[in-house]
């Protein structure tokens, strides 16, 4: 990815004020390290109605943990209540939705008008959001749902800039957009590859990602392929807007989403962490703003996926898709986590998170641009017993690192060139 | 004799319309692609009041396609475009998109809206939801199963509009994948995107593109690009023609023969079977067995590649 040193996009400006930097968080702990490196907010699935049936998903007693730990840092908690619904999923509607407003859940992001319009019934203090689910391409669709009394709408990810202006100019509404993480390459909603090929619901959470899976594709019973050629899919390069961090505020983009329930703490960590640093950089003084290589960097060491910008400045192209085999590995790997730092001493105790051992090059990183790199030393157990390895998941190590850290500090290792 | 429900089709052309009206369609969808969605050939309003013209008549009825995802521009002719079509006598406008309900509000109050979402139009309570917003009929997603559709009916005071022939979209991108792969390959695409308007010919026939997955080489299934994006649709045909009572014991108010990527003689002969259908149980409720030459007839022109099935209705799905 080349980098981006002009705003790309040159219509009007609409305001200037900070926007919400919105993070997935798949379980507590991954709501616990997006709000510690940055989030404003972050959303979440509960036991039901949300589309992730396959992610971890929180009880109601994990979401008061969550709203609780995110209250210190000023930030909220949301629940994707975003499935369509069937007939039978309606029961036991108003009890759930009345729990989450019981746990201190700030919003639910809703599809089907009848979980937001229950939710407003039984659950007021609960704000509706409009999820990416209904495809909301227009100002008049929006003016719809803010008619309805929804304070925000997700657009689609088909909108351009143009697009926002247009819909910031007629409709006085909170719009919040995806920014980063895998697409669907459908309108969302408008899919149901996995209803047919593997009758998997996917507006109920069933999707089998059958978008990404590899095509024949014949014409007139003649294929247009040769065997040597890549095969047809419809599988979507991840978007990633960090480069254009100033043409989302400038365009009044009110809330950014990262997508990625399903990924890894590293992830959304990382992720969190450099769209944080940048639009804390460029909302200080916008005029000397600069996009830092490191940001870009560290989204590529968590990124699984090649990346590109949606519909933001055109429609996607050949070059916005993904023929070629996939190779879904990161190039770095989580390591560990701090837990606690003894400044005197130098050491430093961390969790294993995957095998590490002496002699490896390492990085840590934390919120607010702590990064620096080293070679893993001598490491040793709680007890003091010296370790060839940290071979066991979540064993505690000690050991010396180079600068200051503190809990909650990340150490990433390479495991690919 | 029980109330009969409606038999409604698409048209490809006036010359499929008034073919298919001989077959005995009640009523039919048609539109053109900035508005409305997969259609089987291209209406633009003057043709729309030229088909009110042909249809009314004969006490057929006419609903426009406005269920497209709208975008900023089109929003902003859809007042004169409602205006048009409520002046030509259109019978409903069929919406998905919120902005074609504010639009119709004031552009042509009073005027027959049914909500047709595709596949999310999935529960009966959101069926009411846009009842209480102003539409009198819903258009049930075809990944319901029967309990779902029954349950539905029993449930809404709409219309209840349920799809019993031909295929259904399974996916829909805004992004031109035919197109990017053929780039992605050092090819350009020769085919023509737009169909000829009143060509007399289906837009696409199911046949030209399709997409087989390694581990279903048996099932084909059509894909085409058009100034919406790309849709890909069903590998199989539904067919509900030996269980059509079922919906018609419950009163289910319209059922849809998707004439889609079919040729008209195809189309003349479901709707021509689905008719003698209808006509026979509504004649005699009690009395009423299905004759299998129905279906045979249907079977004749069926293209081999191509299962007739159930769709959703006998099936569970998983989440």
């Amino acid at each position: 990815m080349s980098i981006q040193t002009k705003p790309r996009y040159t219509g009007k400006r609409h305001r200037l004020s900070k926007p919400e930097l919105l993070a997935p968080a798949g379980n507590l702990e991954k709501l616990k390290f997006a709000v510690h490196y940055g989030a404003d907010a972050v959303y979440i699935g509960g036991q039901k109605y949300g589309l992730r049936s396959n992610a971890d998903n929180f009880s109601f007693a994990e979401m008061k943990e969550g709203v609780e730990f995110a209250s210190r840092y000023g930030a909220k908690v949301f629940v994707a209540t975003n499935i369509y619904a069937h007939n039978e999923d309606i029961a036991g509607l108003e009890d759930y939705l009345r729990a989450l407003e019981e746990a201190g859940i700030a919003a639910i992001i809703a599809a089907d008008p009848i979980i937001i319009e229950t939710a407003q019934r039984v659950a007021p203090k609960l704000e509706v959001h409009l999820s990416t689910q209904q495809s909301t391409l227009n100002w008049q669709a929006v003016q719809f749902w803010k008619e309805e009394g929804l304070p925000r709408v997700v657009l689609a990810r088909e909108t351009s800039f143009e697009d926002i202006a247009a819909i910031k100019a007629n409709v006085d509404i909170e719009i919040e957009a995806f920014i980063h993480g895998a697409m669907c390459s459908s309108f969302s909603g408008r899919c149901v590859l996995s209803n047919h090929f593997t009758d998997r619901d996917s507006n109920r959470g069933g999707c089998s990602q059958s978008c990404r899976w590899k095509y024949d594709i014949f014409e007139e019973d003649l294929p247009m392929f040769s065997p040597e050629e890549d095969k047809f899919t419809m599988g979507s390069k991840d978007l990633c807007m960090l480069e254009f961090i100033p043409d989302l505020i400038d365009v009044g983009v009110d809330s950014f989403k990262i997508e990625g329930r399903m990924k890894s703490v590293h992830y959304v960590a990382t992720v969190v962490n450099a769209y944080r640093q940048a639009i804390d950089s460029y909302m200080a003084d916008p005029e000397h703003y600069e996009l830092k290589q490191e940001w870009l960097e560290d989204i590529h060491k968590a990124a699984n996926r090649p990346l590109n910008t949606g519909f933001f400045y055109d429609t996607p192209g050949a070059e916005d898709h993904i023929y070629e085999p996939e190779d879904k590995q990161a190039p770095y790997d989580f390591a560990g986590v701090v837990l606690s730092y003894d400044e005197e001493s130098g050491l430093a105790v961390v969790q294993q998170r995957n095998h590490f051992k002496p002699g490896q090059e390492v990085e840590f990183f934390g919120p607010h641009g702590t990064f620096f790199k080293q070679t893993v030393g001598d490491i040793a157990d709680e007890a003091g017993s010296k370790l060839d390895a940290a071979r066991h998941p979540l064993q505690h190590i000690v050991m010396k690192t180079e600068h200051p850290v503190k809990p909650m500090d990340m150490m990433r290792k390479r495991v690919r060139p | 004799m029980t109330t009969k429900p409606e038999l409604l089709t698409s048209a490809a052309s006036l010359e499929e319309m008034e073919r298919l009206i001989e077959a005995g369609a009640d009523a039919f969808v048609i539109g053109e692609s900035r508005y409305g969605l997969r259609l089987a050939g291209e209406f633009d309003a003057a043709m729309i009041a030229e088909a009110v013209k042909l249809a009314h008549p004969r006490g057929v009825r006419i609903y426009a396609a406005l269920n497209n995802l709208m975008d900023n521009v089109t929003v902003g002719t859809l007042p004169d475009y409602i205006r048009s079509l409520h002046d030509a006598g259109v019978d409903a406008l069929v919406f998905g998109d919120p902005a074609v309900l504010m639009a119709a509000r004031s552009a042509a109050p009073g005027m027959a809206l049914h909500w047709n979402a595709e596949m999310t139009s999935t529960n009966y309570e959101t069926a009411n939801y846009w009842g209480r917003r102003g539409a009198v009929r819903v258009v049930l997603a075809r990944e319901l199963n029967m309990d779902q559709v029954l349950e539905a009916k029993a449930h809404t005071s709409l219309a209840v509009q349920v799809q019993v022939h031909g295929l259904t979209n399974i996916y829909h991108s805004k992004r031109p994948l035919v197109h990017s792969y053929l780039e992605h390959q050092n090819e350009s695409d020769t085919k023509p995107q737009k169909a000829e308007s009143n060509s007399g010919q289906p837009r696409y026939r199911e046949n030209e593109r399709y997409l087989i997955e390694v581990e279903r080489p048996d099932e084909q299934f059509p894909i085409y690009e058009d100034d919406n994006g790309t849709h890909i649709m069903s590998s199989d045909d539904l067919c509900m023609i030996e269980n059509l009572q079922e919906l018609m014991e419950v009163g289910i108010d319209s059922l849809k023969i998707e004439g889609l990527l079919k040729s008209i003689e195809y189309n003349e002969t479901v709707v021509r079977a689905y008719r003698a259908v209808i006509d026979a149980y509504c004649a005699d409720p009690e009395g009423y067995t299905f004759q299998e030459q129905w279906l045979d007839a249907i079977k004749e022109l069926q293209n081999p590649a191509r299962e007739l099935s159930y769709g959703f209705f006998y099936k569970e799905q998983v989440y």
